[in-house]
């Protein structure tokens, strides 16, 4: 992606900032409990409240030996961690699909799952889909047939439409919309993105 | 999100050892309701003990009854071939639901649980008797569309939102559950409760159980069965109203009828009254219309929703037509 070159170029990103702002919310909402917990220096129960739990996971074939905090969603782990953010933050609450990826070949929504849920899983995100420069068909027929306009919501509607196809659930348009309503586009590009899943469907578009 | 400690853990047994060791604990499956209130607030358990790994995600015929273990997630059993030839009913309210994603993860434990709510349960700036007791009910006099219109109380109207417990209510169902010593058996009519005074407690489940598995009884409903959700767009929405019809008809006579609705009250709402009626009687619409008025008797709208008055037996009798069409 241009953009992110040009970040990384300015010093300072909107990442970066990002993260330090991020740091300082974490500081603030310090749980209420770990404050009590501290007042009657508990601090056994403080170190446990704050404990990393180690995690083991493979993501887009390659394998990560890591621990994160309970708290810590499979989403914030990917884009915050592994900076693997071509999997979007949308509505965060499980409405919209910007964040789906695949979980031992399953799709799910990233943000209602717990990063330590993961624990041994195989994990593929919008990164992994390509053969080295070789699109995934998907990739290519949403190029093709124009499935996006912003595109933020794209990462989830491929990495779902991808599932879709393994799942068999491409019998007609209509069941192809309903099995991809969990991936809203606001800017409503829907009939391009079921006349793409219904071209790989049908075994085309090898980019 | 409040951090809390997180524990993982392998059998039922153990799962149940570590609940009753902490009473701010809770157990996570596929969290989807879970982190969802998490993230919001409305919720901030101590400690999540995981139980994805309790090895009870059977879905198999034993005897005459078809078994759904607690943790087999809402996909597995919506595209089990034998859910799909024997209880097409549960195949068709589970596919009704959420979204493929999310249907991956939900287990059918998790969907039972998930909370009954609304609109002001989510947010933490308004009253709620369920989220908080005894600050008030903001729906009662505010917008309240999507509210109940059976067995309300003067506490809460929210309403059940899970398809799948439509369809396992009209199917007599059971639910085994288990505390650390012992299991008990209870009809999953019962599982459920109506808000009453004490509309924080959505279900029967006491702090120290967990659901084991799911026994339904087969039956010779199949054939002629039809879930019907209306909502405010084609997928992916909750049920404004839904309806799970089933019927056995012989010689044109209806030999056995399930009914139950969706998005009207605090639990899965059986319609007996409309059951009784319709049995031994003619499949025709002009029965289905009486079986669908009989259905409102108790029924009371809050204002933003009295449309359902009026959709609610519409549904019904939309729900039966389909159901008795299928061939």
């Amino acid at each position: 992606m241009q953009s992110s070159d040009k970040e990384s170029n300015q010093g300072d990103s909107r990442r970066d900032f990002l993260k330090k702002s991020s740091l300082i919310t974490a500081i603030a909402l310090t749980p209420s409990v770990a404050v009590k917990a501290a007042e009657n220096q508990a601090d056994e129960r403080f170190a446990e409240l704050f404990e990393k739990i180690p995690l083991n996971l493979t993501v887009n074939n390659k394998a990560y030996k890591t621990s994160v905090e309970p708290r810590v969603t499979l989403l914030d782990y990917l884009r915050e961690e592994l900076h693997l953010t071509g999997t979007k933050k949308g509505c965060d609450h499980g409405q919209c699909g910007a964040c789906t990826v695949h979980v031992d070949g399953e799709r799910v929504n990233s943000c209602l799952s717990l990063a330590v849920m993961n624990e041994g899983k195989k994990i593929t995100t919008i990164e992994g889909l390509a053969n080295g420069e070789e699109l995934h068909p998907m990739q290519a027929a949403f190029i093709k047939h124009d499935g996006f306009q912003c595109g933020y919501c794209t990462p989830g509607q491929i990495m779902s439409a991808v599932a879709c196809v393994n799942e068999g659930h491409t019998n007609s348009r209509a069941e192809i919309s309903e099995y991809m309503s969990g991936n809203i586009c606001r800017c409503g590009a829907y009939p391009n993105i079921v006349d793409a899943i219904v071209e790989v469907s049908k075994g085309g578009t090898k980019a | 999100m409040i951090n809390f400690q997180y524990l993982r853990t392998t059998s039922a047994k153990s799962a149940l050892a570590l609940l009753v060791k902490d009473k701010n604990s809770k157990f996570i499956a596929g969290g989807t309701n879970l982190i969802d209130l998490m993230k919001r607030g409305v919720t901030a358990p101590e400690k999540l003990i995981d139980i994805n790994h309790v090895p009870l995600k059977q879905i198999e015929l034993v005897g005459d009854k078809i078994i759904i273990g607690a943790l087999a997630s809402n996909t597995a059993v919506a595209e089990s071939s034998l859910i799909k030839e024997k209880l097409p009913l549960l195949a068709m309210a589970l596919n009704a639901g959420a979204s493929a994603q999310l249907r991956n993860v939900a287990t059918v434990g998790g969907n039972m649980m998930q909370r009954t709510r609304c609109g002001y349960f989510y947010d933490t700036e308004m009253p709620c008797n369920k989220r908080q007791p005894g600050s008030g009910c903001g729906a009662i006099g505010g917008f309240n569309r999507m509210h109940a219109i059976f067995g309300t109380s003067d506490k809460c109207i929210a309403v059940h939102p899970s398809d799948m417990c439509i369809a396992l209510t009209a199917f007599d169902a059971s639910v085994v559950l288990a505390n650390n010593k012992t299991e008990r058996k209870i009809l999953f009519k019962d599982f459920h409760r109506l808000a009453g005074d004490t509309p924080q407690l959505d279900n029967n489940l006491k702090t120290d159980e967990m659901i084991i598995r799911l026994e339904i009884p087969t039956n010779n409903l199949g054939k002629n069965s039809h879930y019907l959700k209306v909502r405010d767009r084609a997928s992916y929405a909750f049920a404004l109203i839904s309806v799970g019809a089933a019927l056995e008809i012989s010689n044109n006579r209806i030999t056995d009828v399930r009914l139950a609705m969706g998005g009207v009250a605090h639990k899965p709402w059986r319609l007996t009254a409309s059951e009784n009626f319709l049995k031994g009687k003619e499949a025709t619409v002009e029965n289905f219309e009486k079986a669908a008025k009989l259905a409102m008797v108790d029924a009371k709208g809050f204002g933003e929703n009295d449309f359902k008055l009026q959709m609610a037996p519409n549904s019904i009798i939309e729900a039966l037509t389909v159901a008795k069409s299928k061939a």
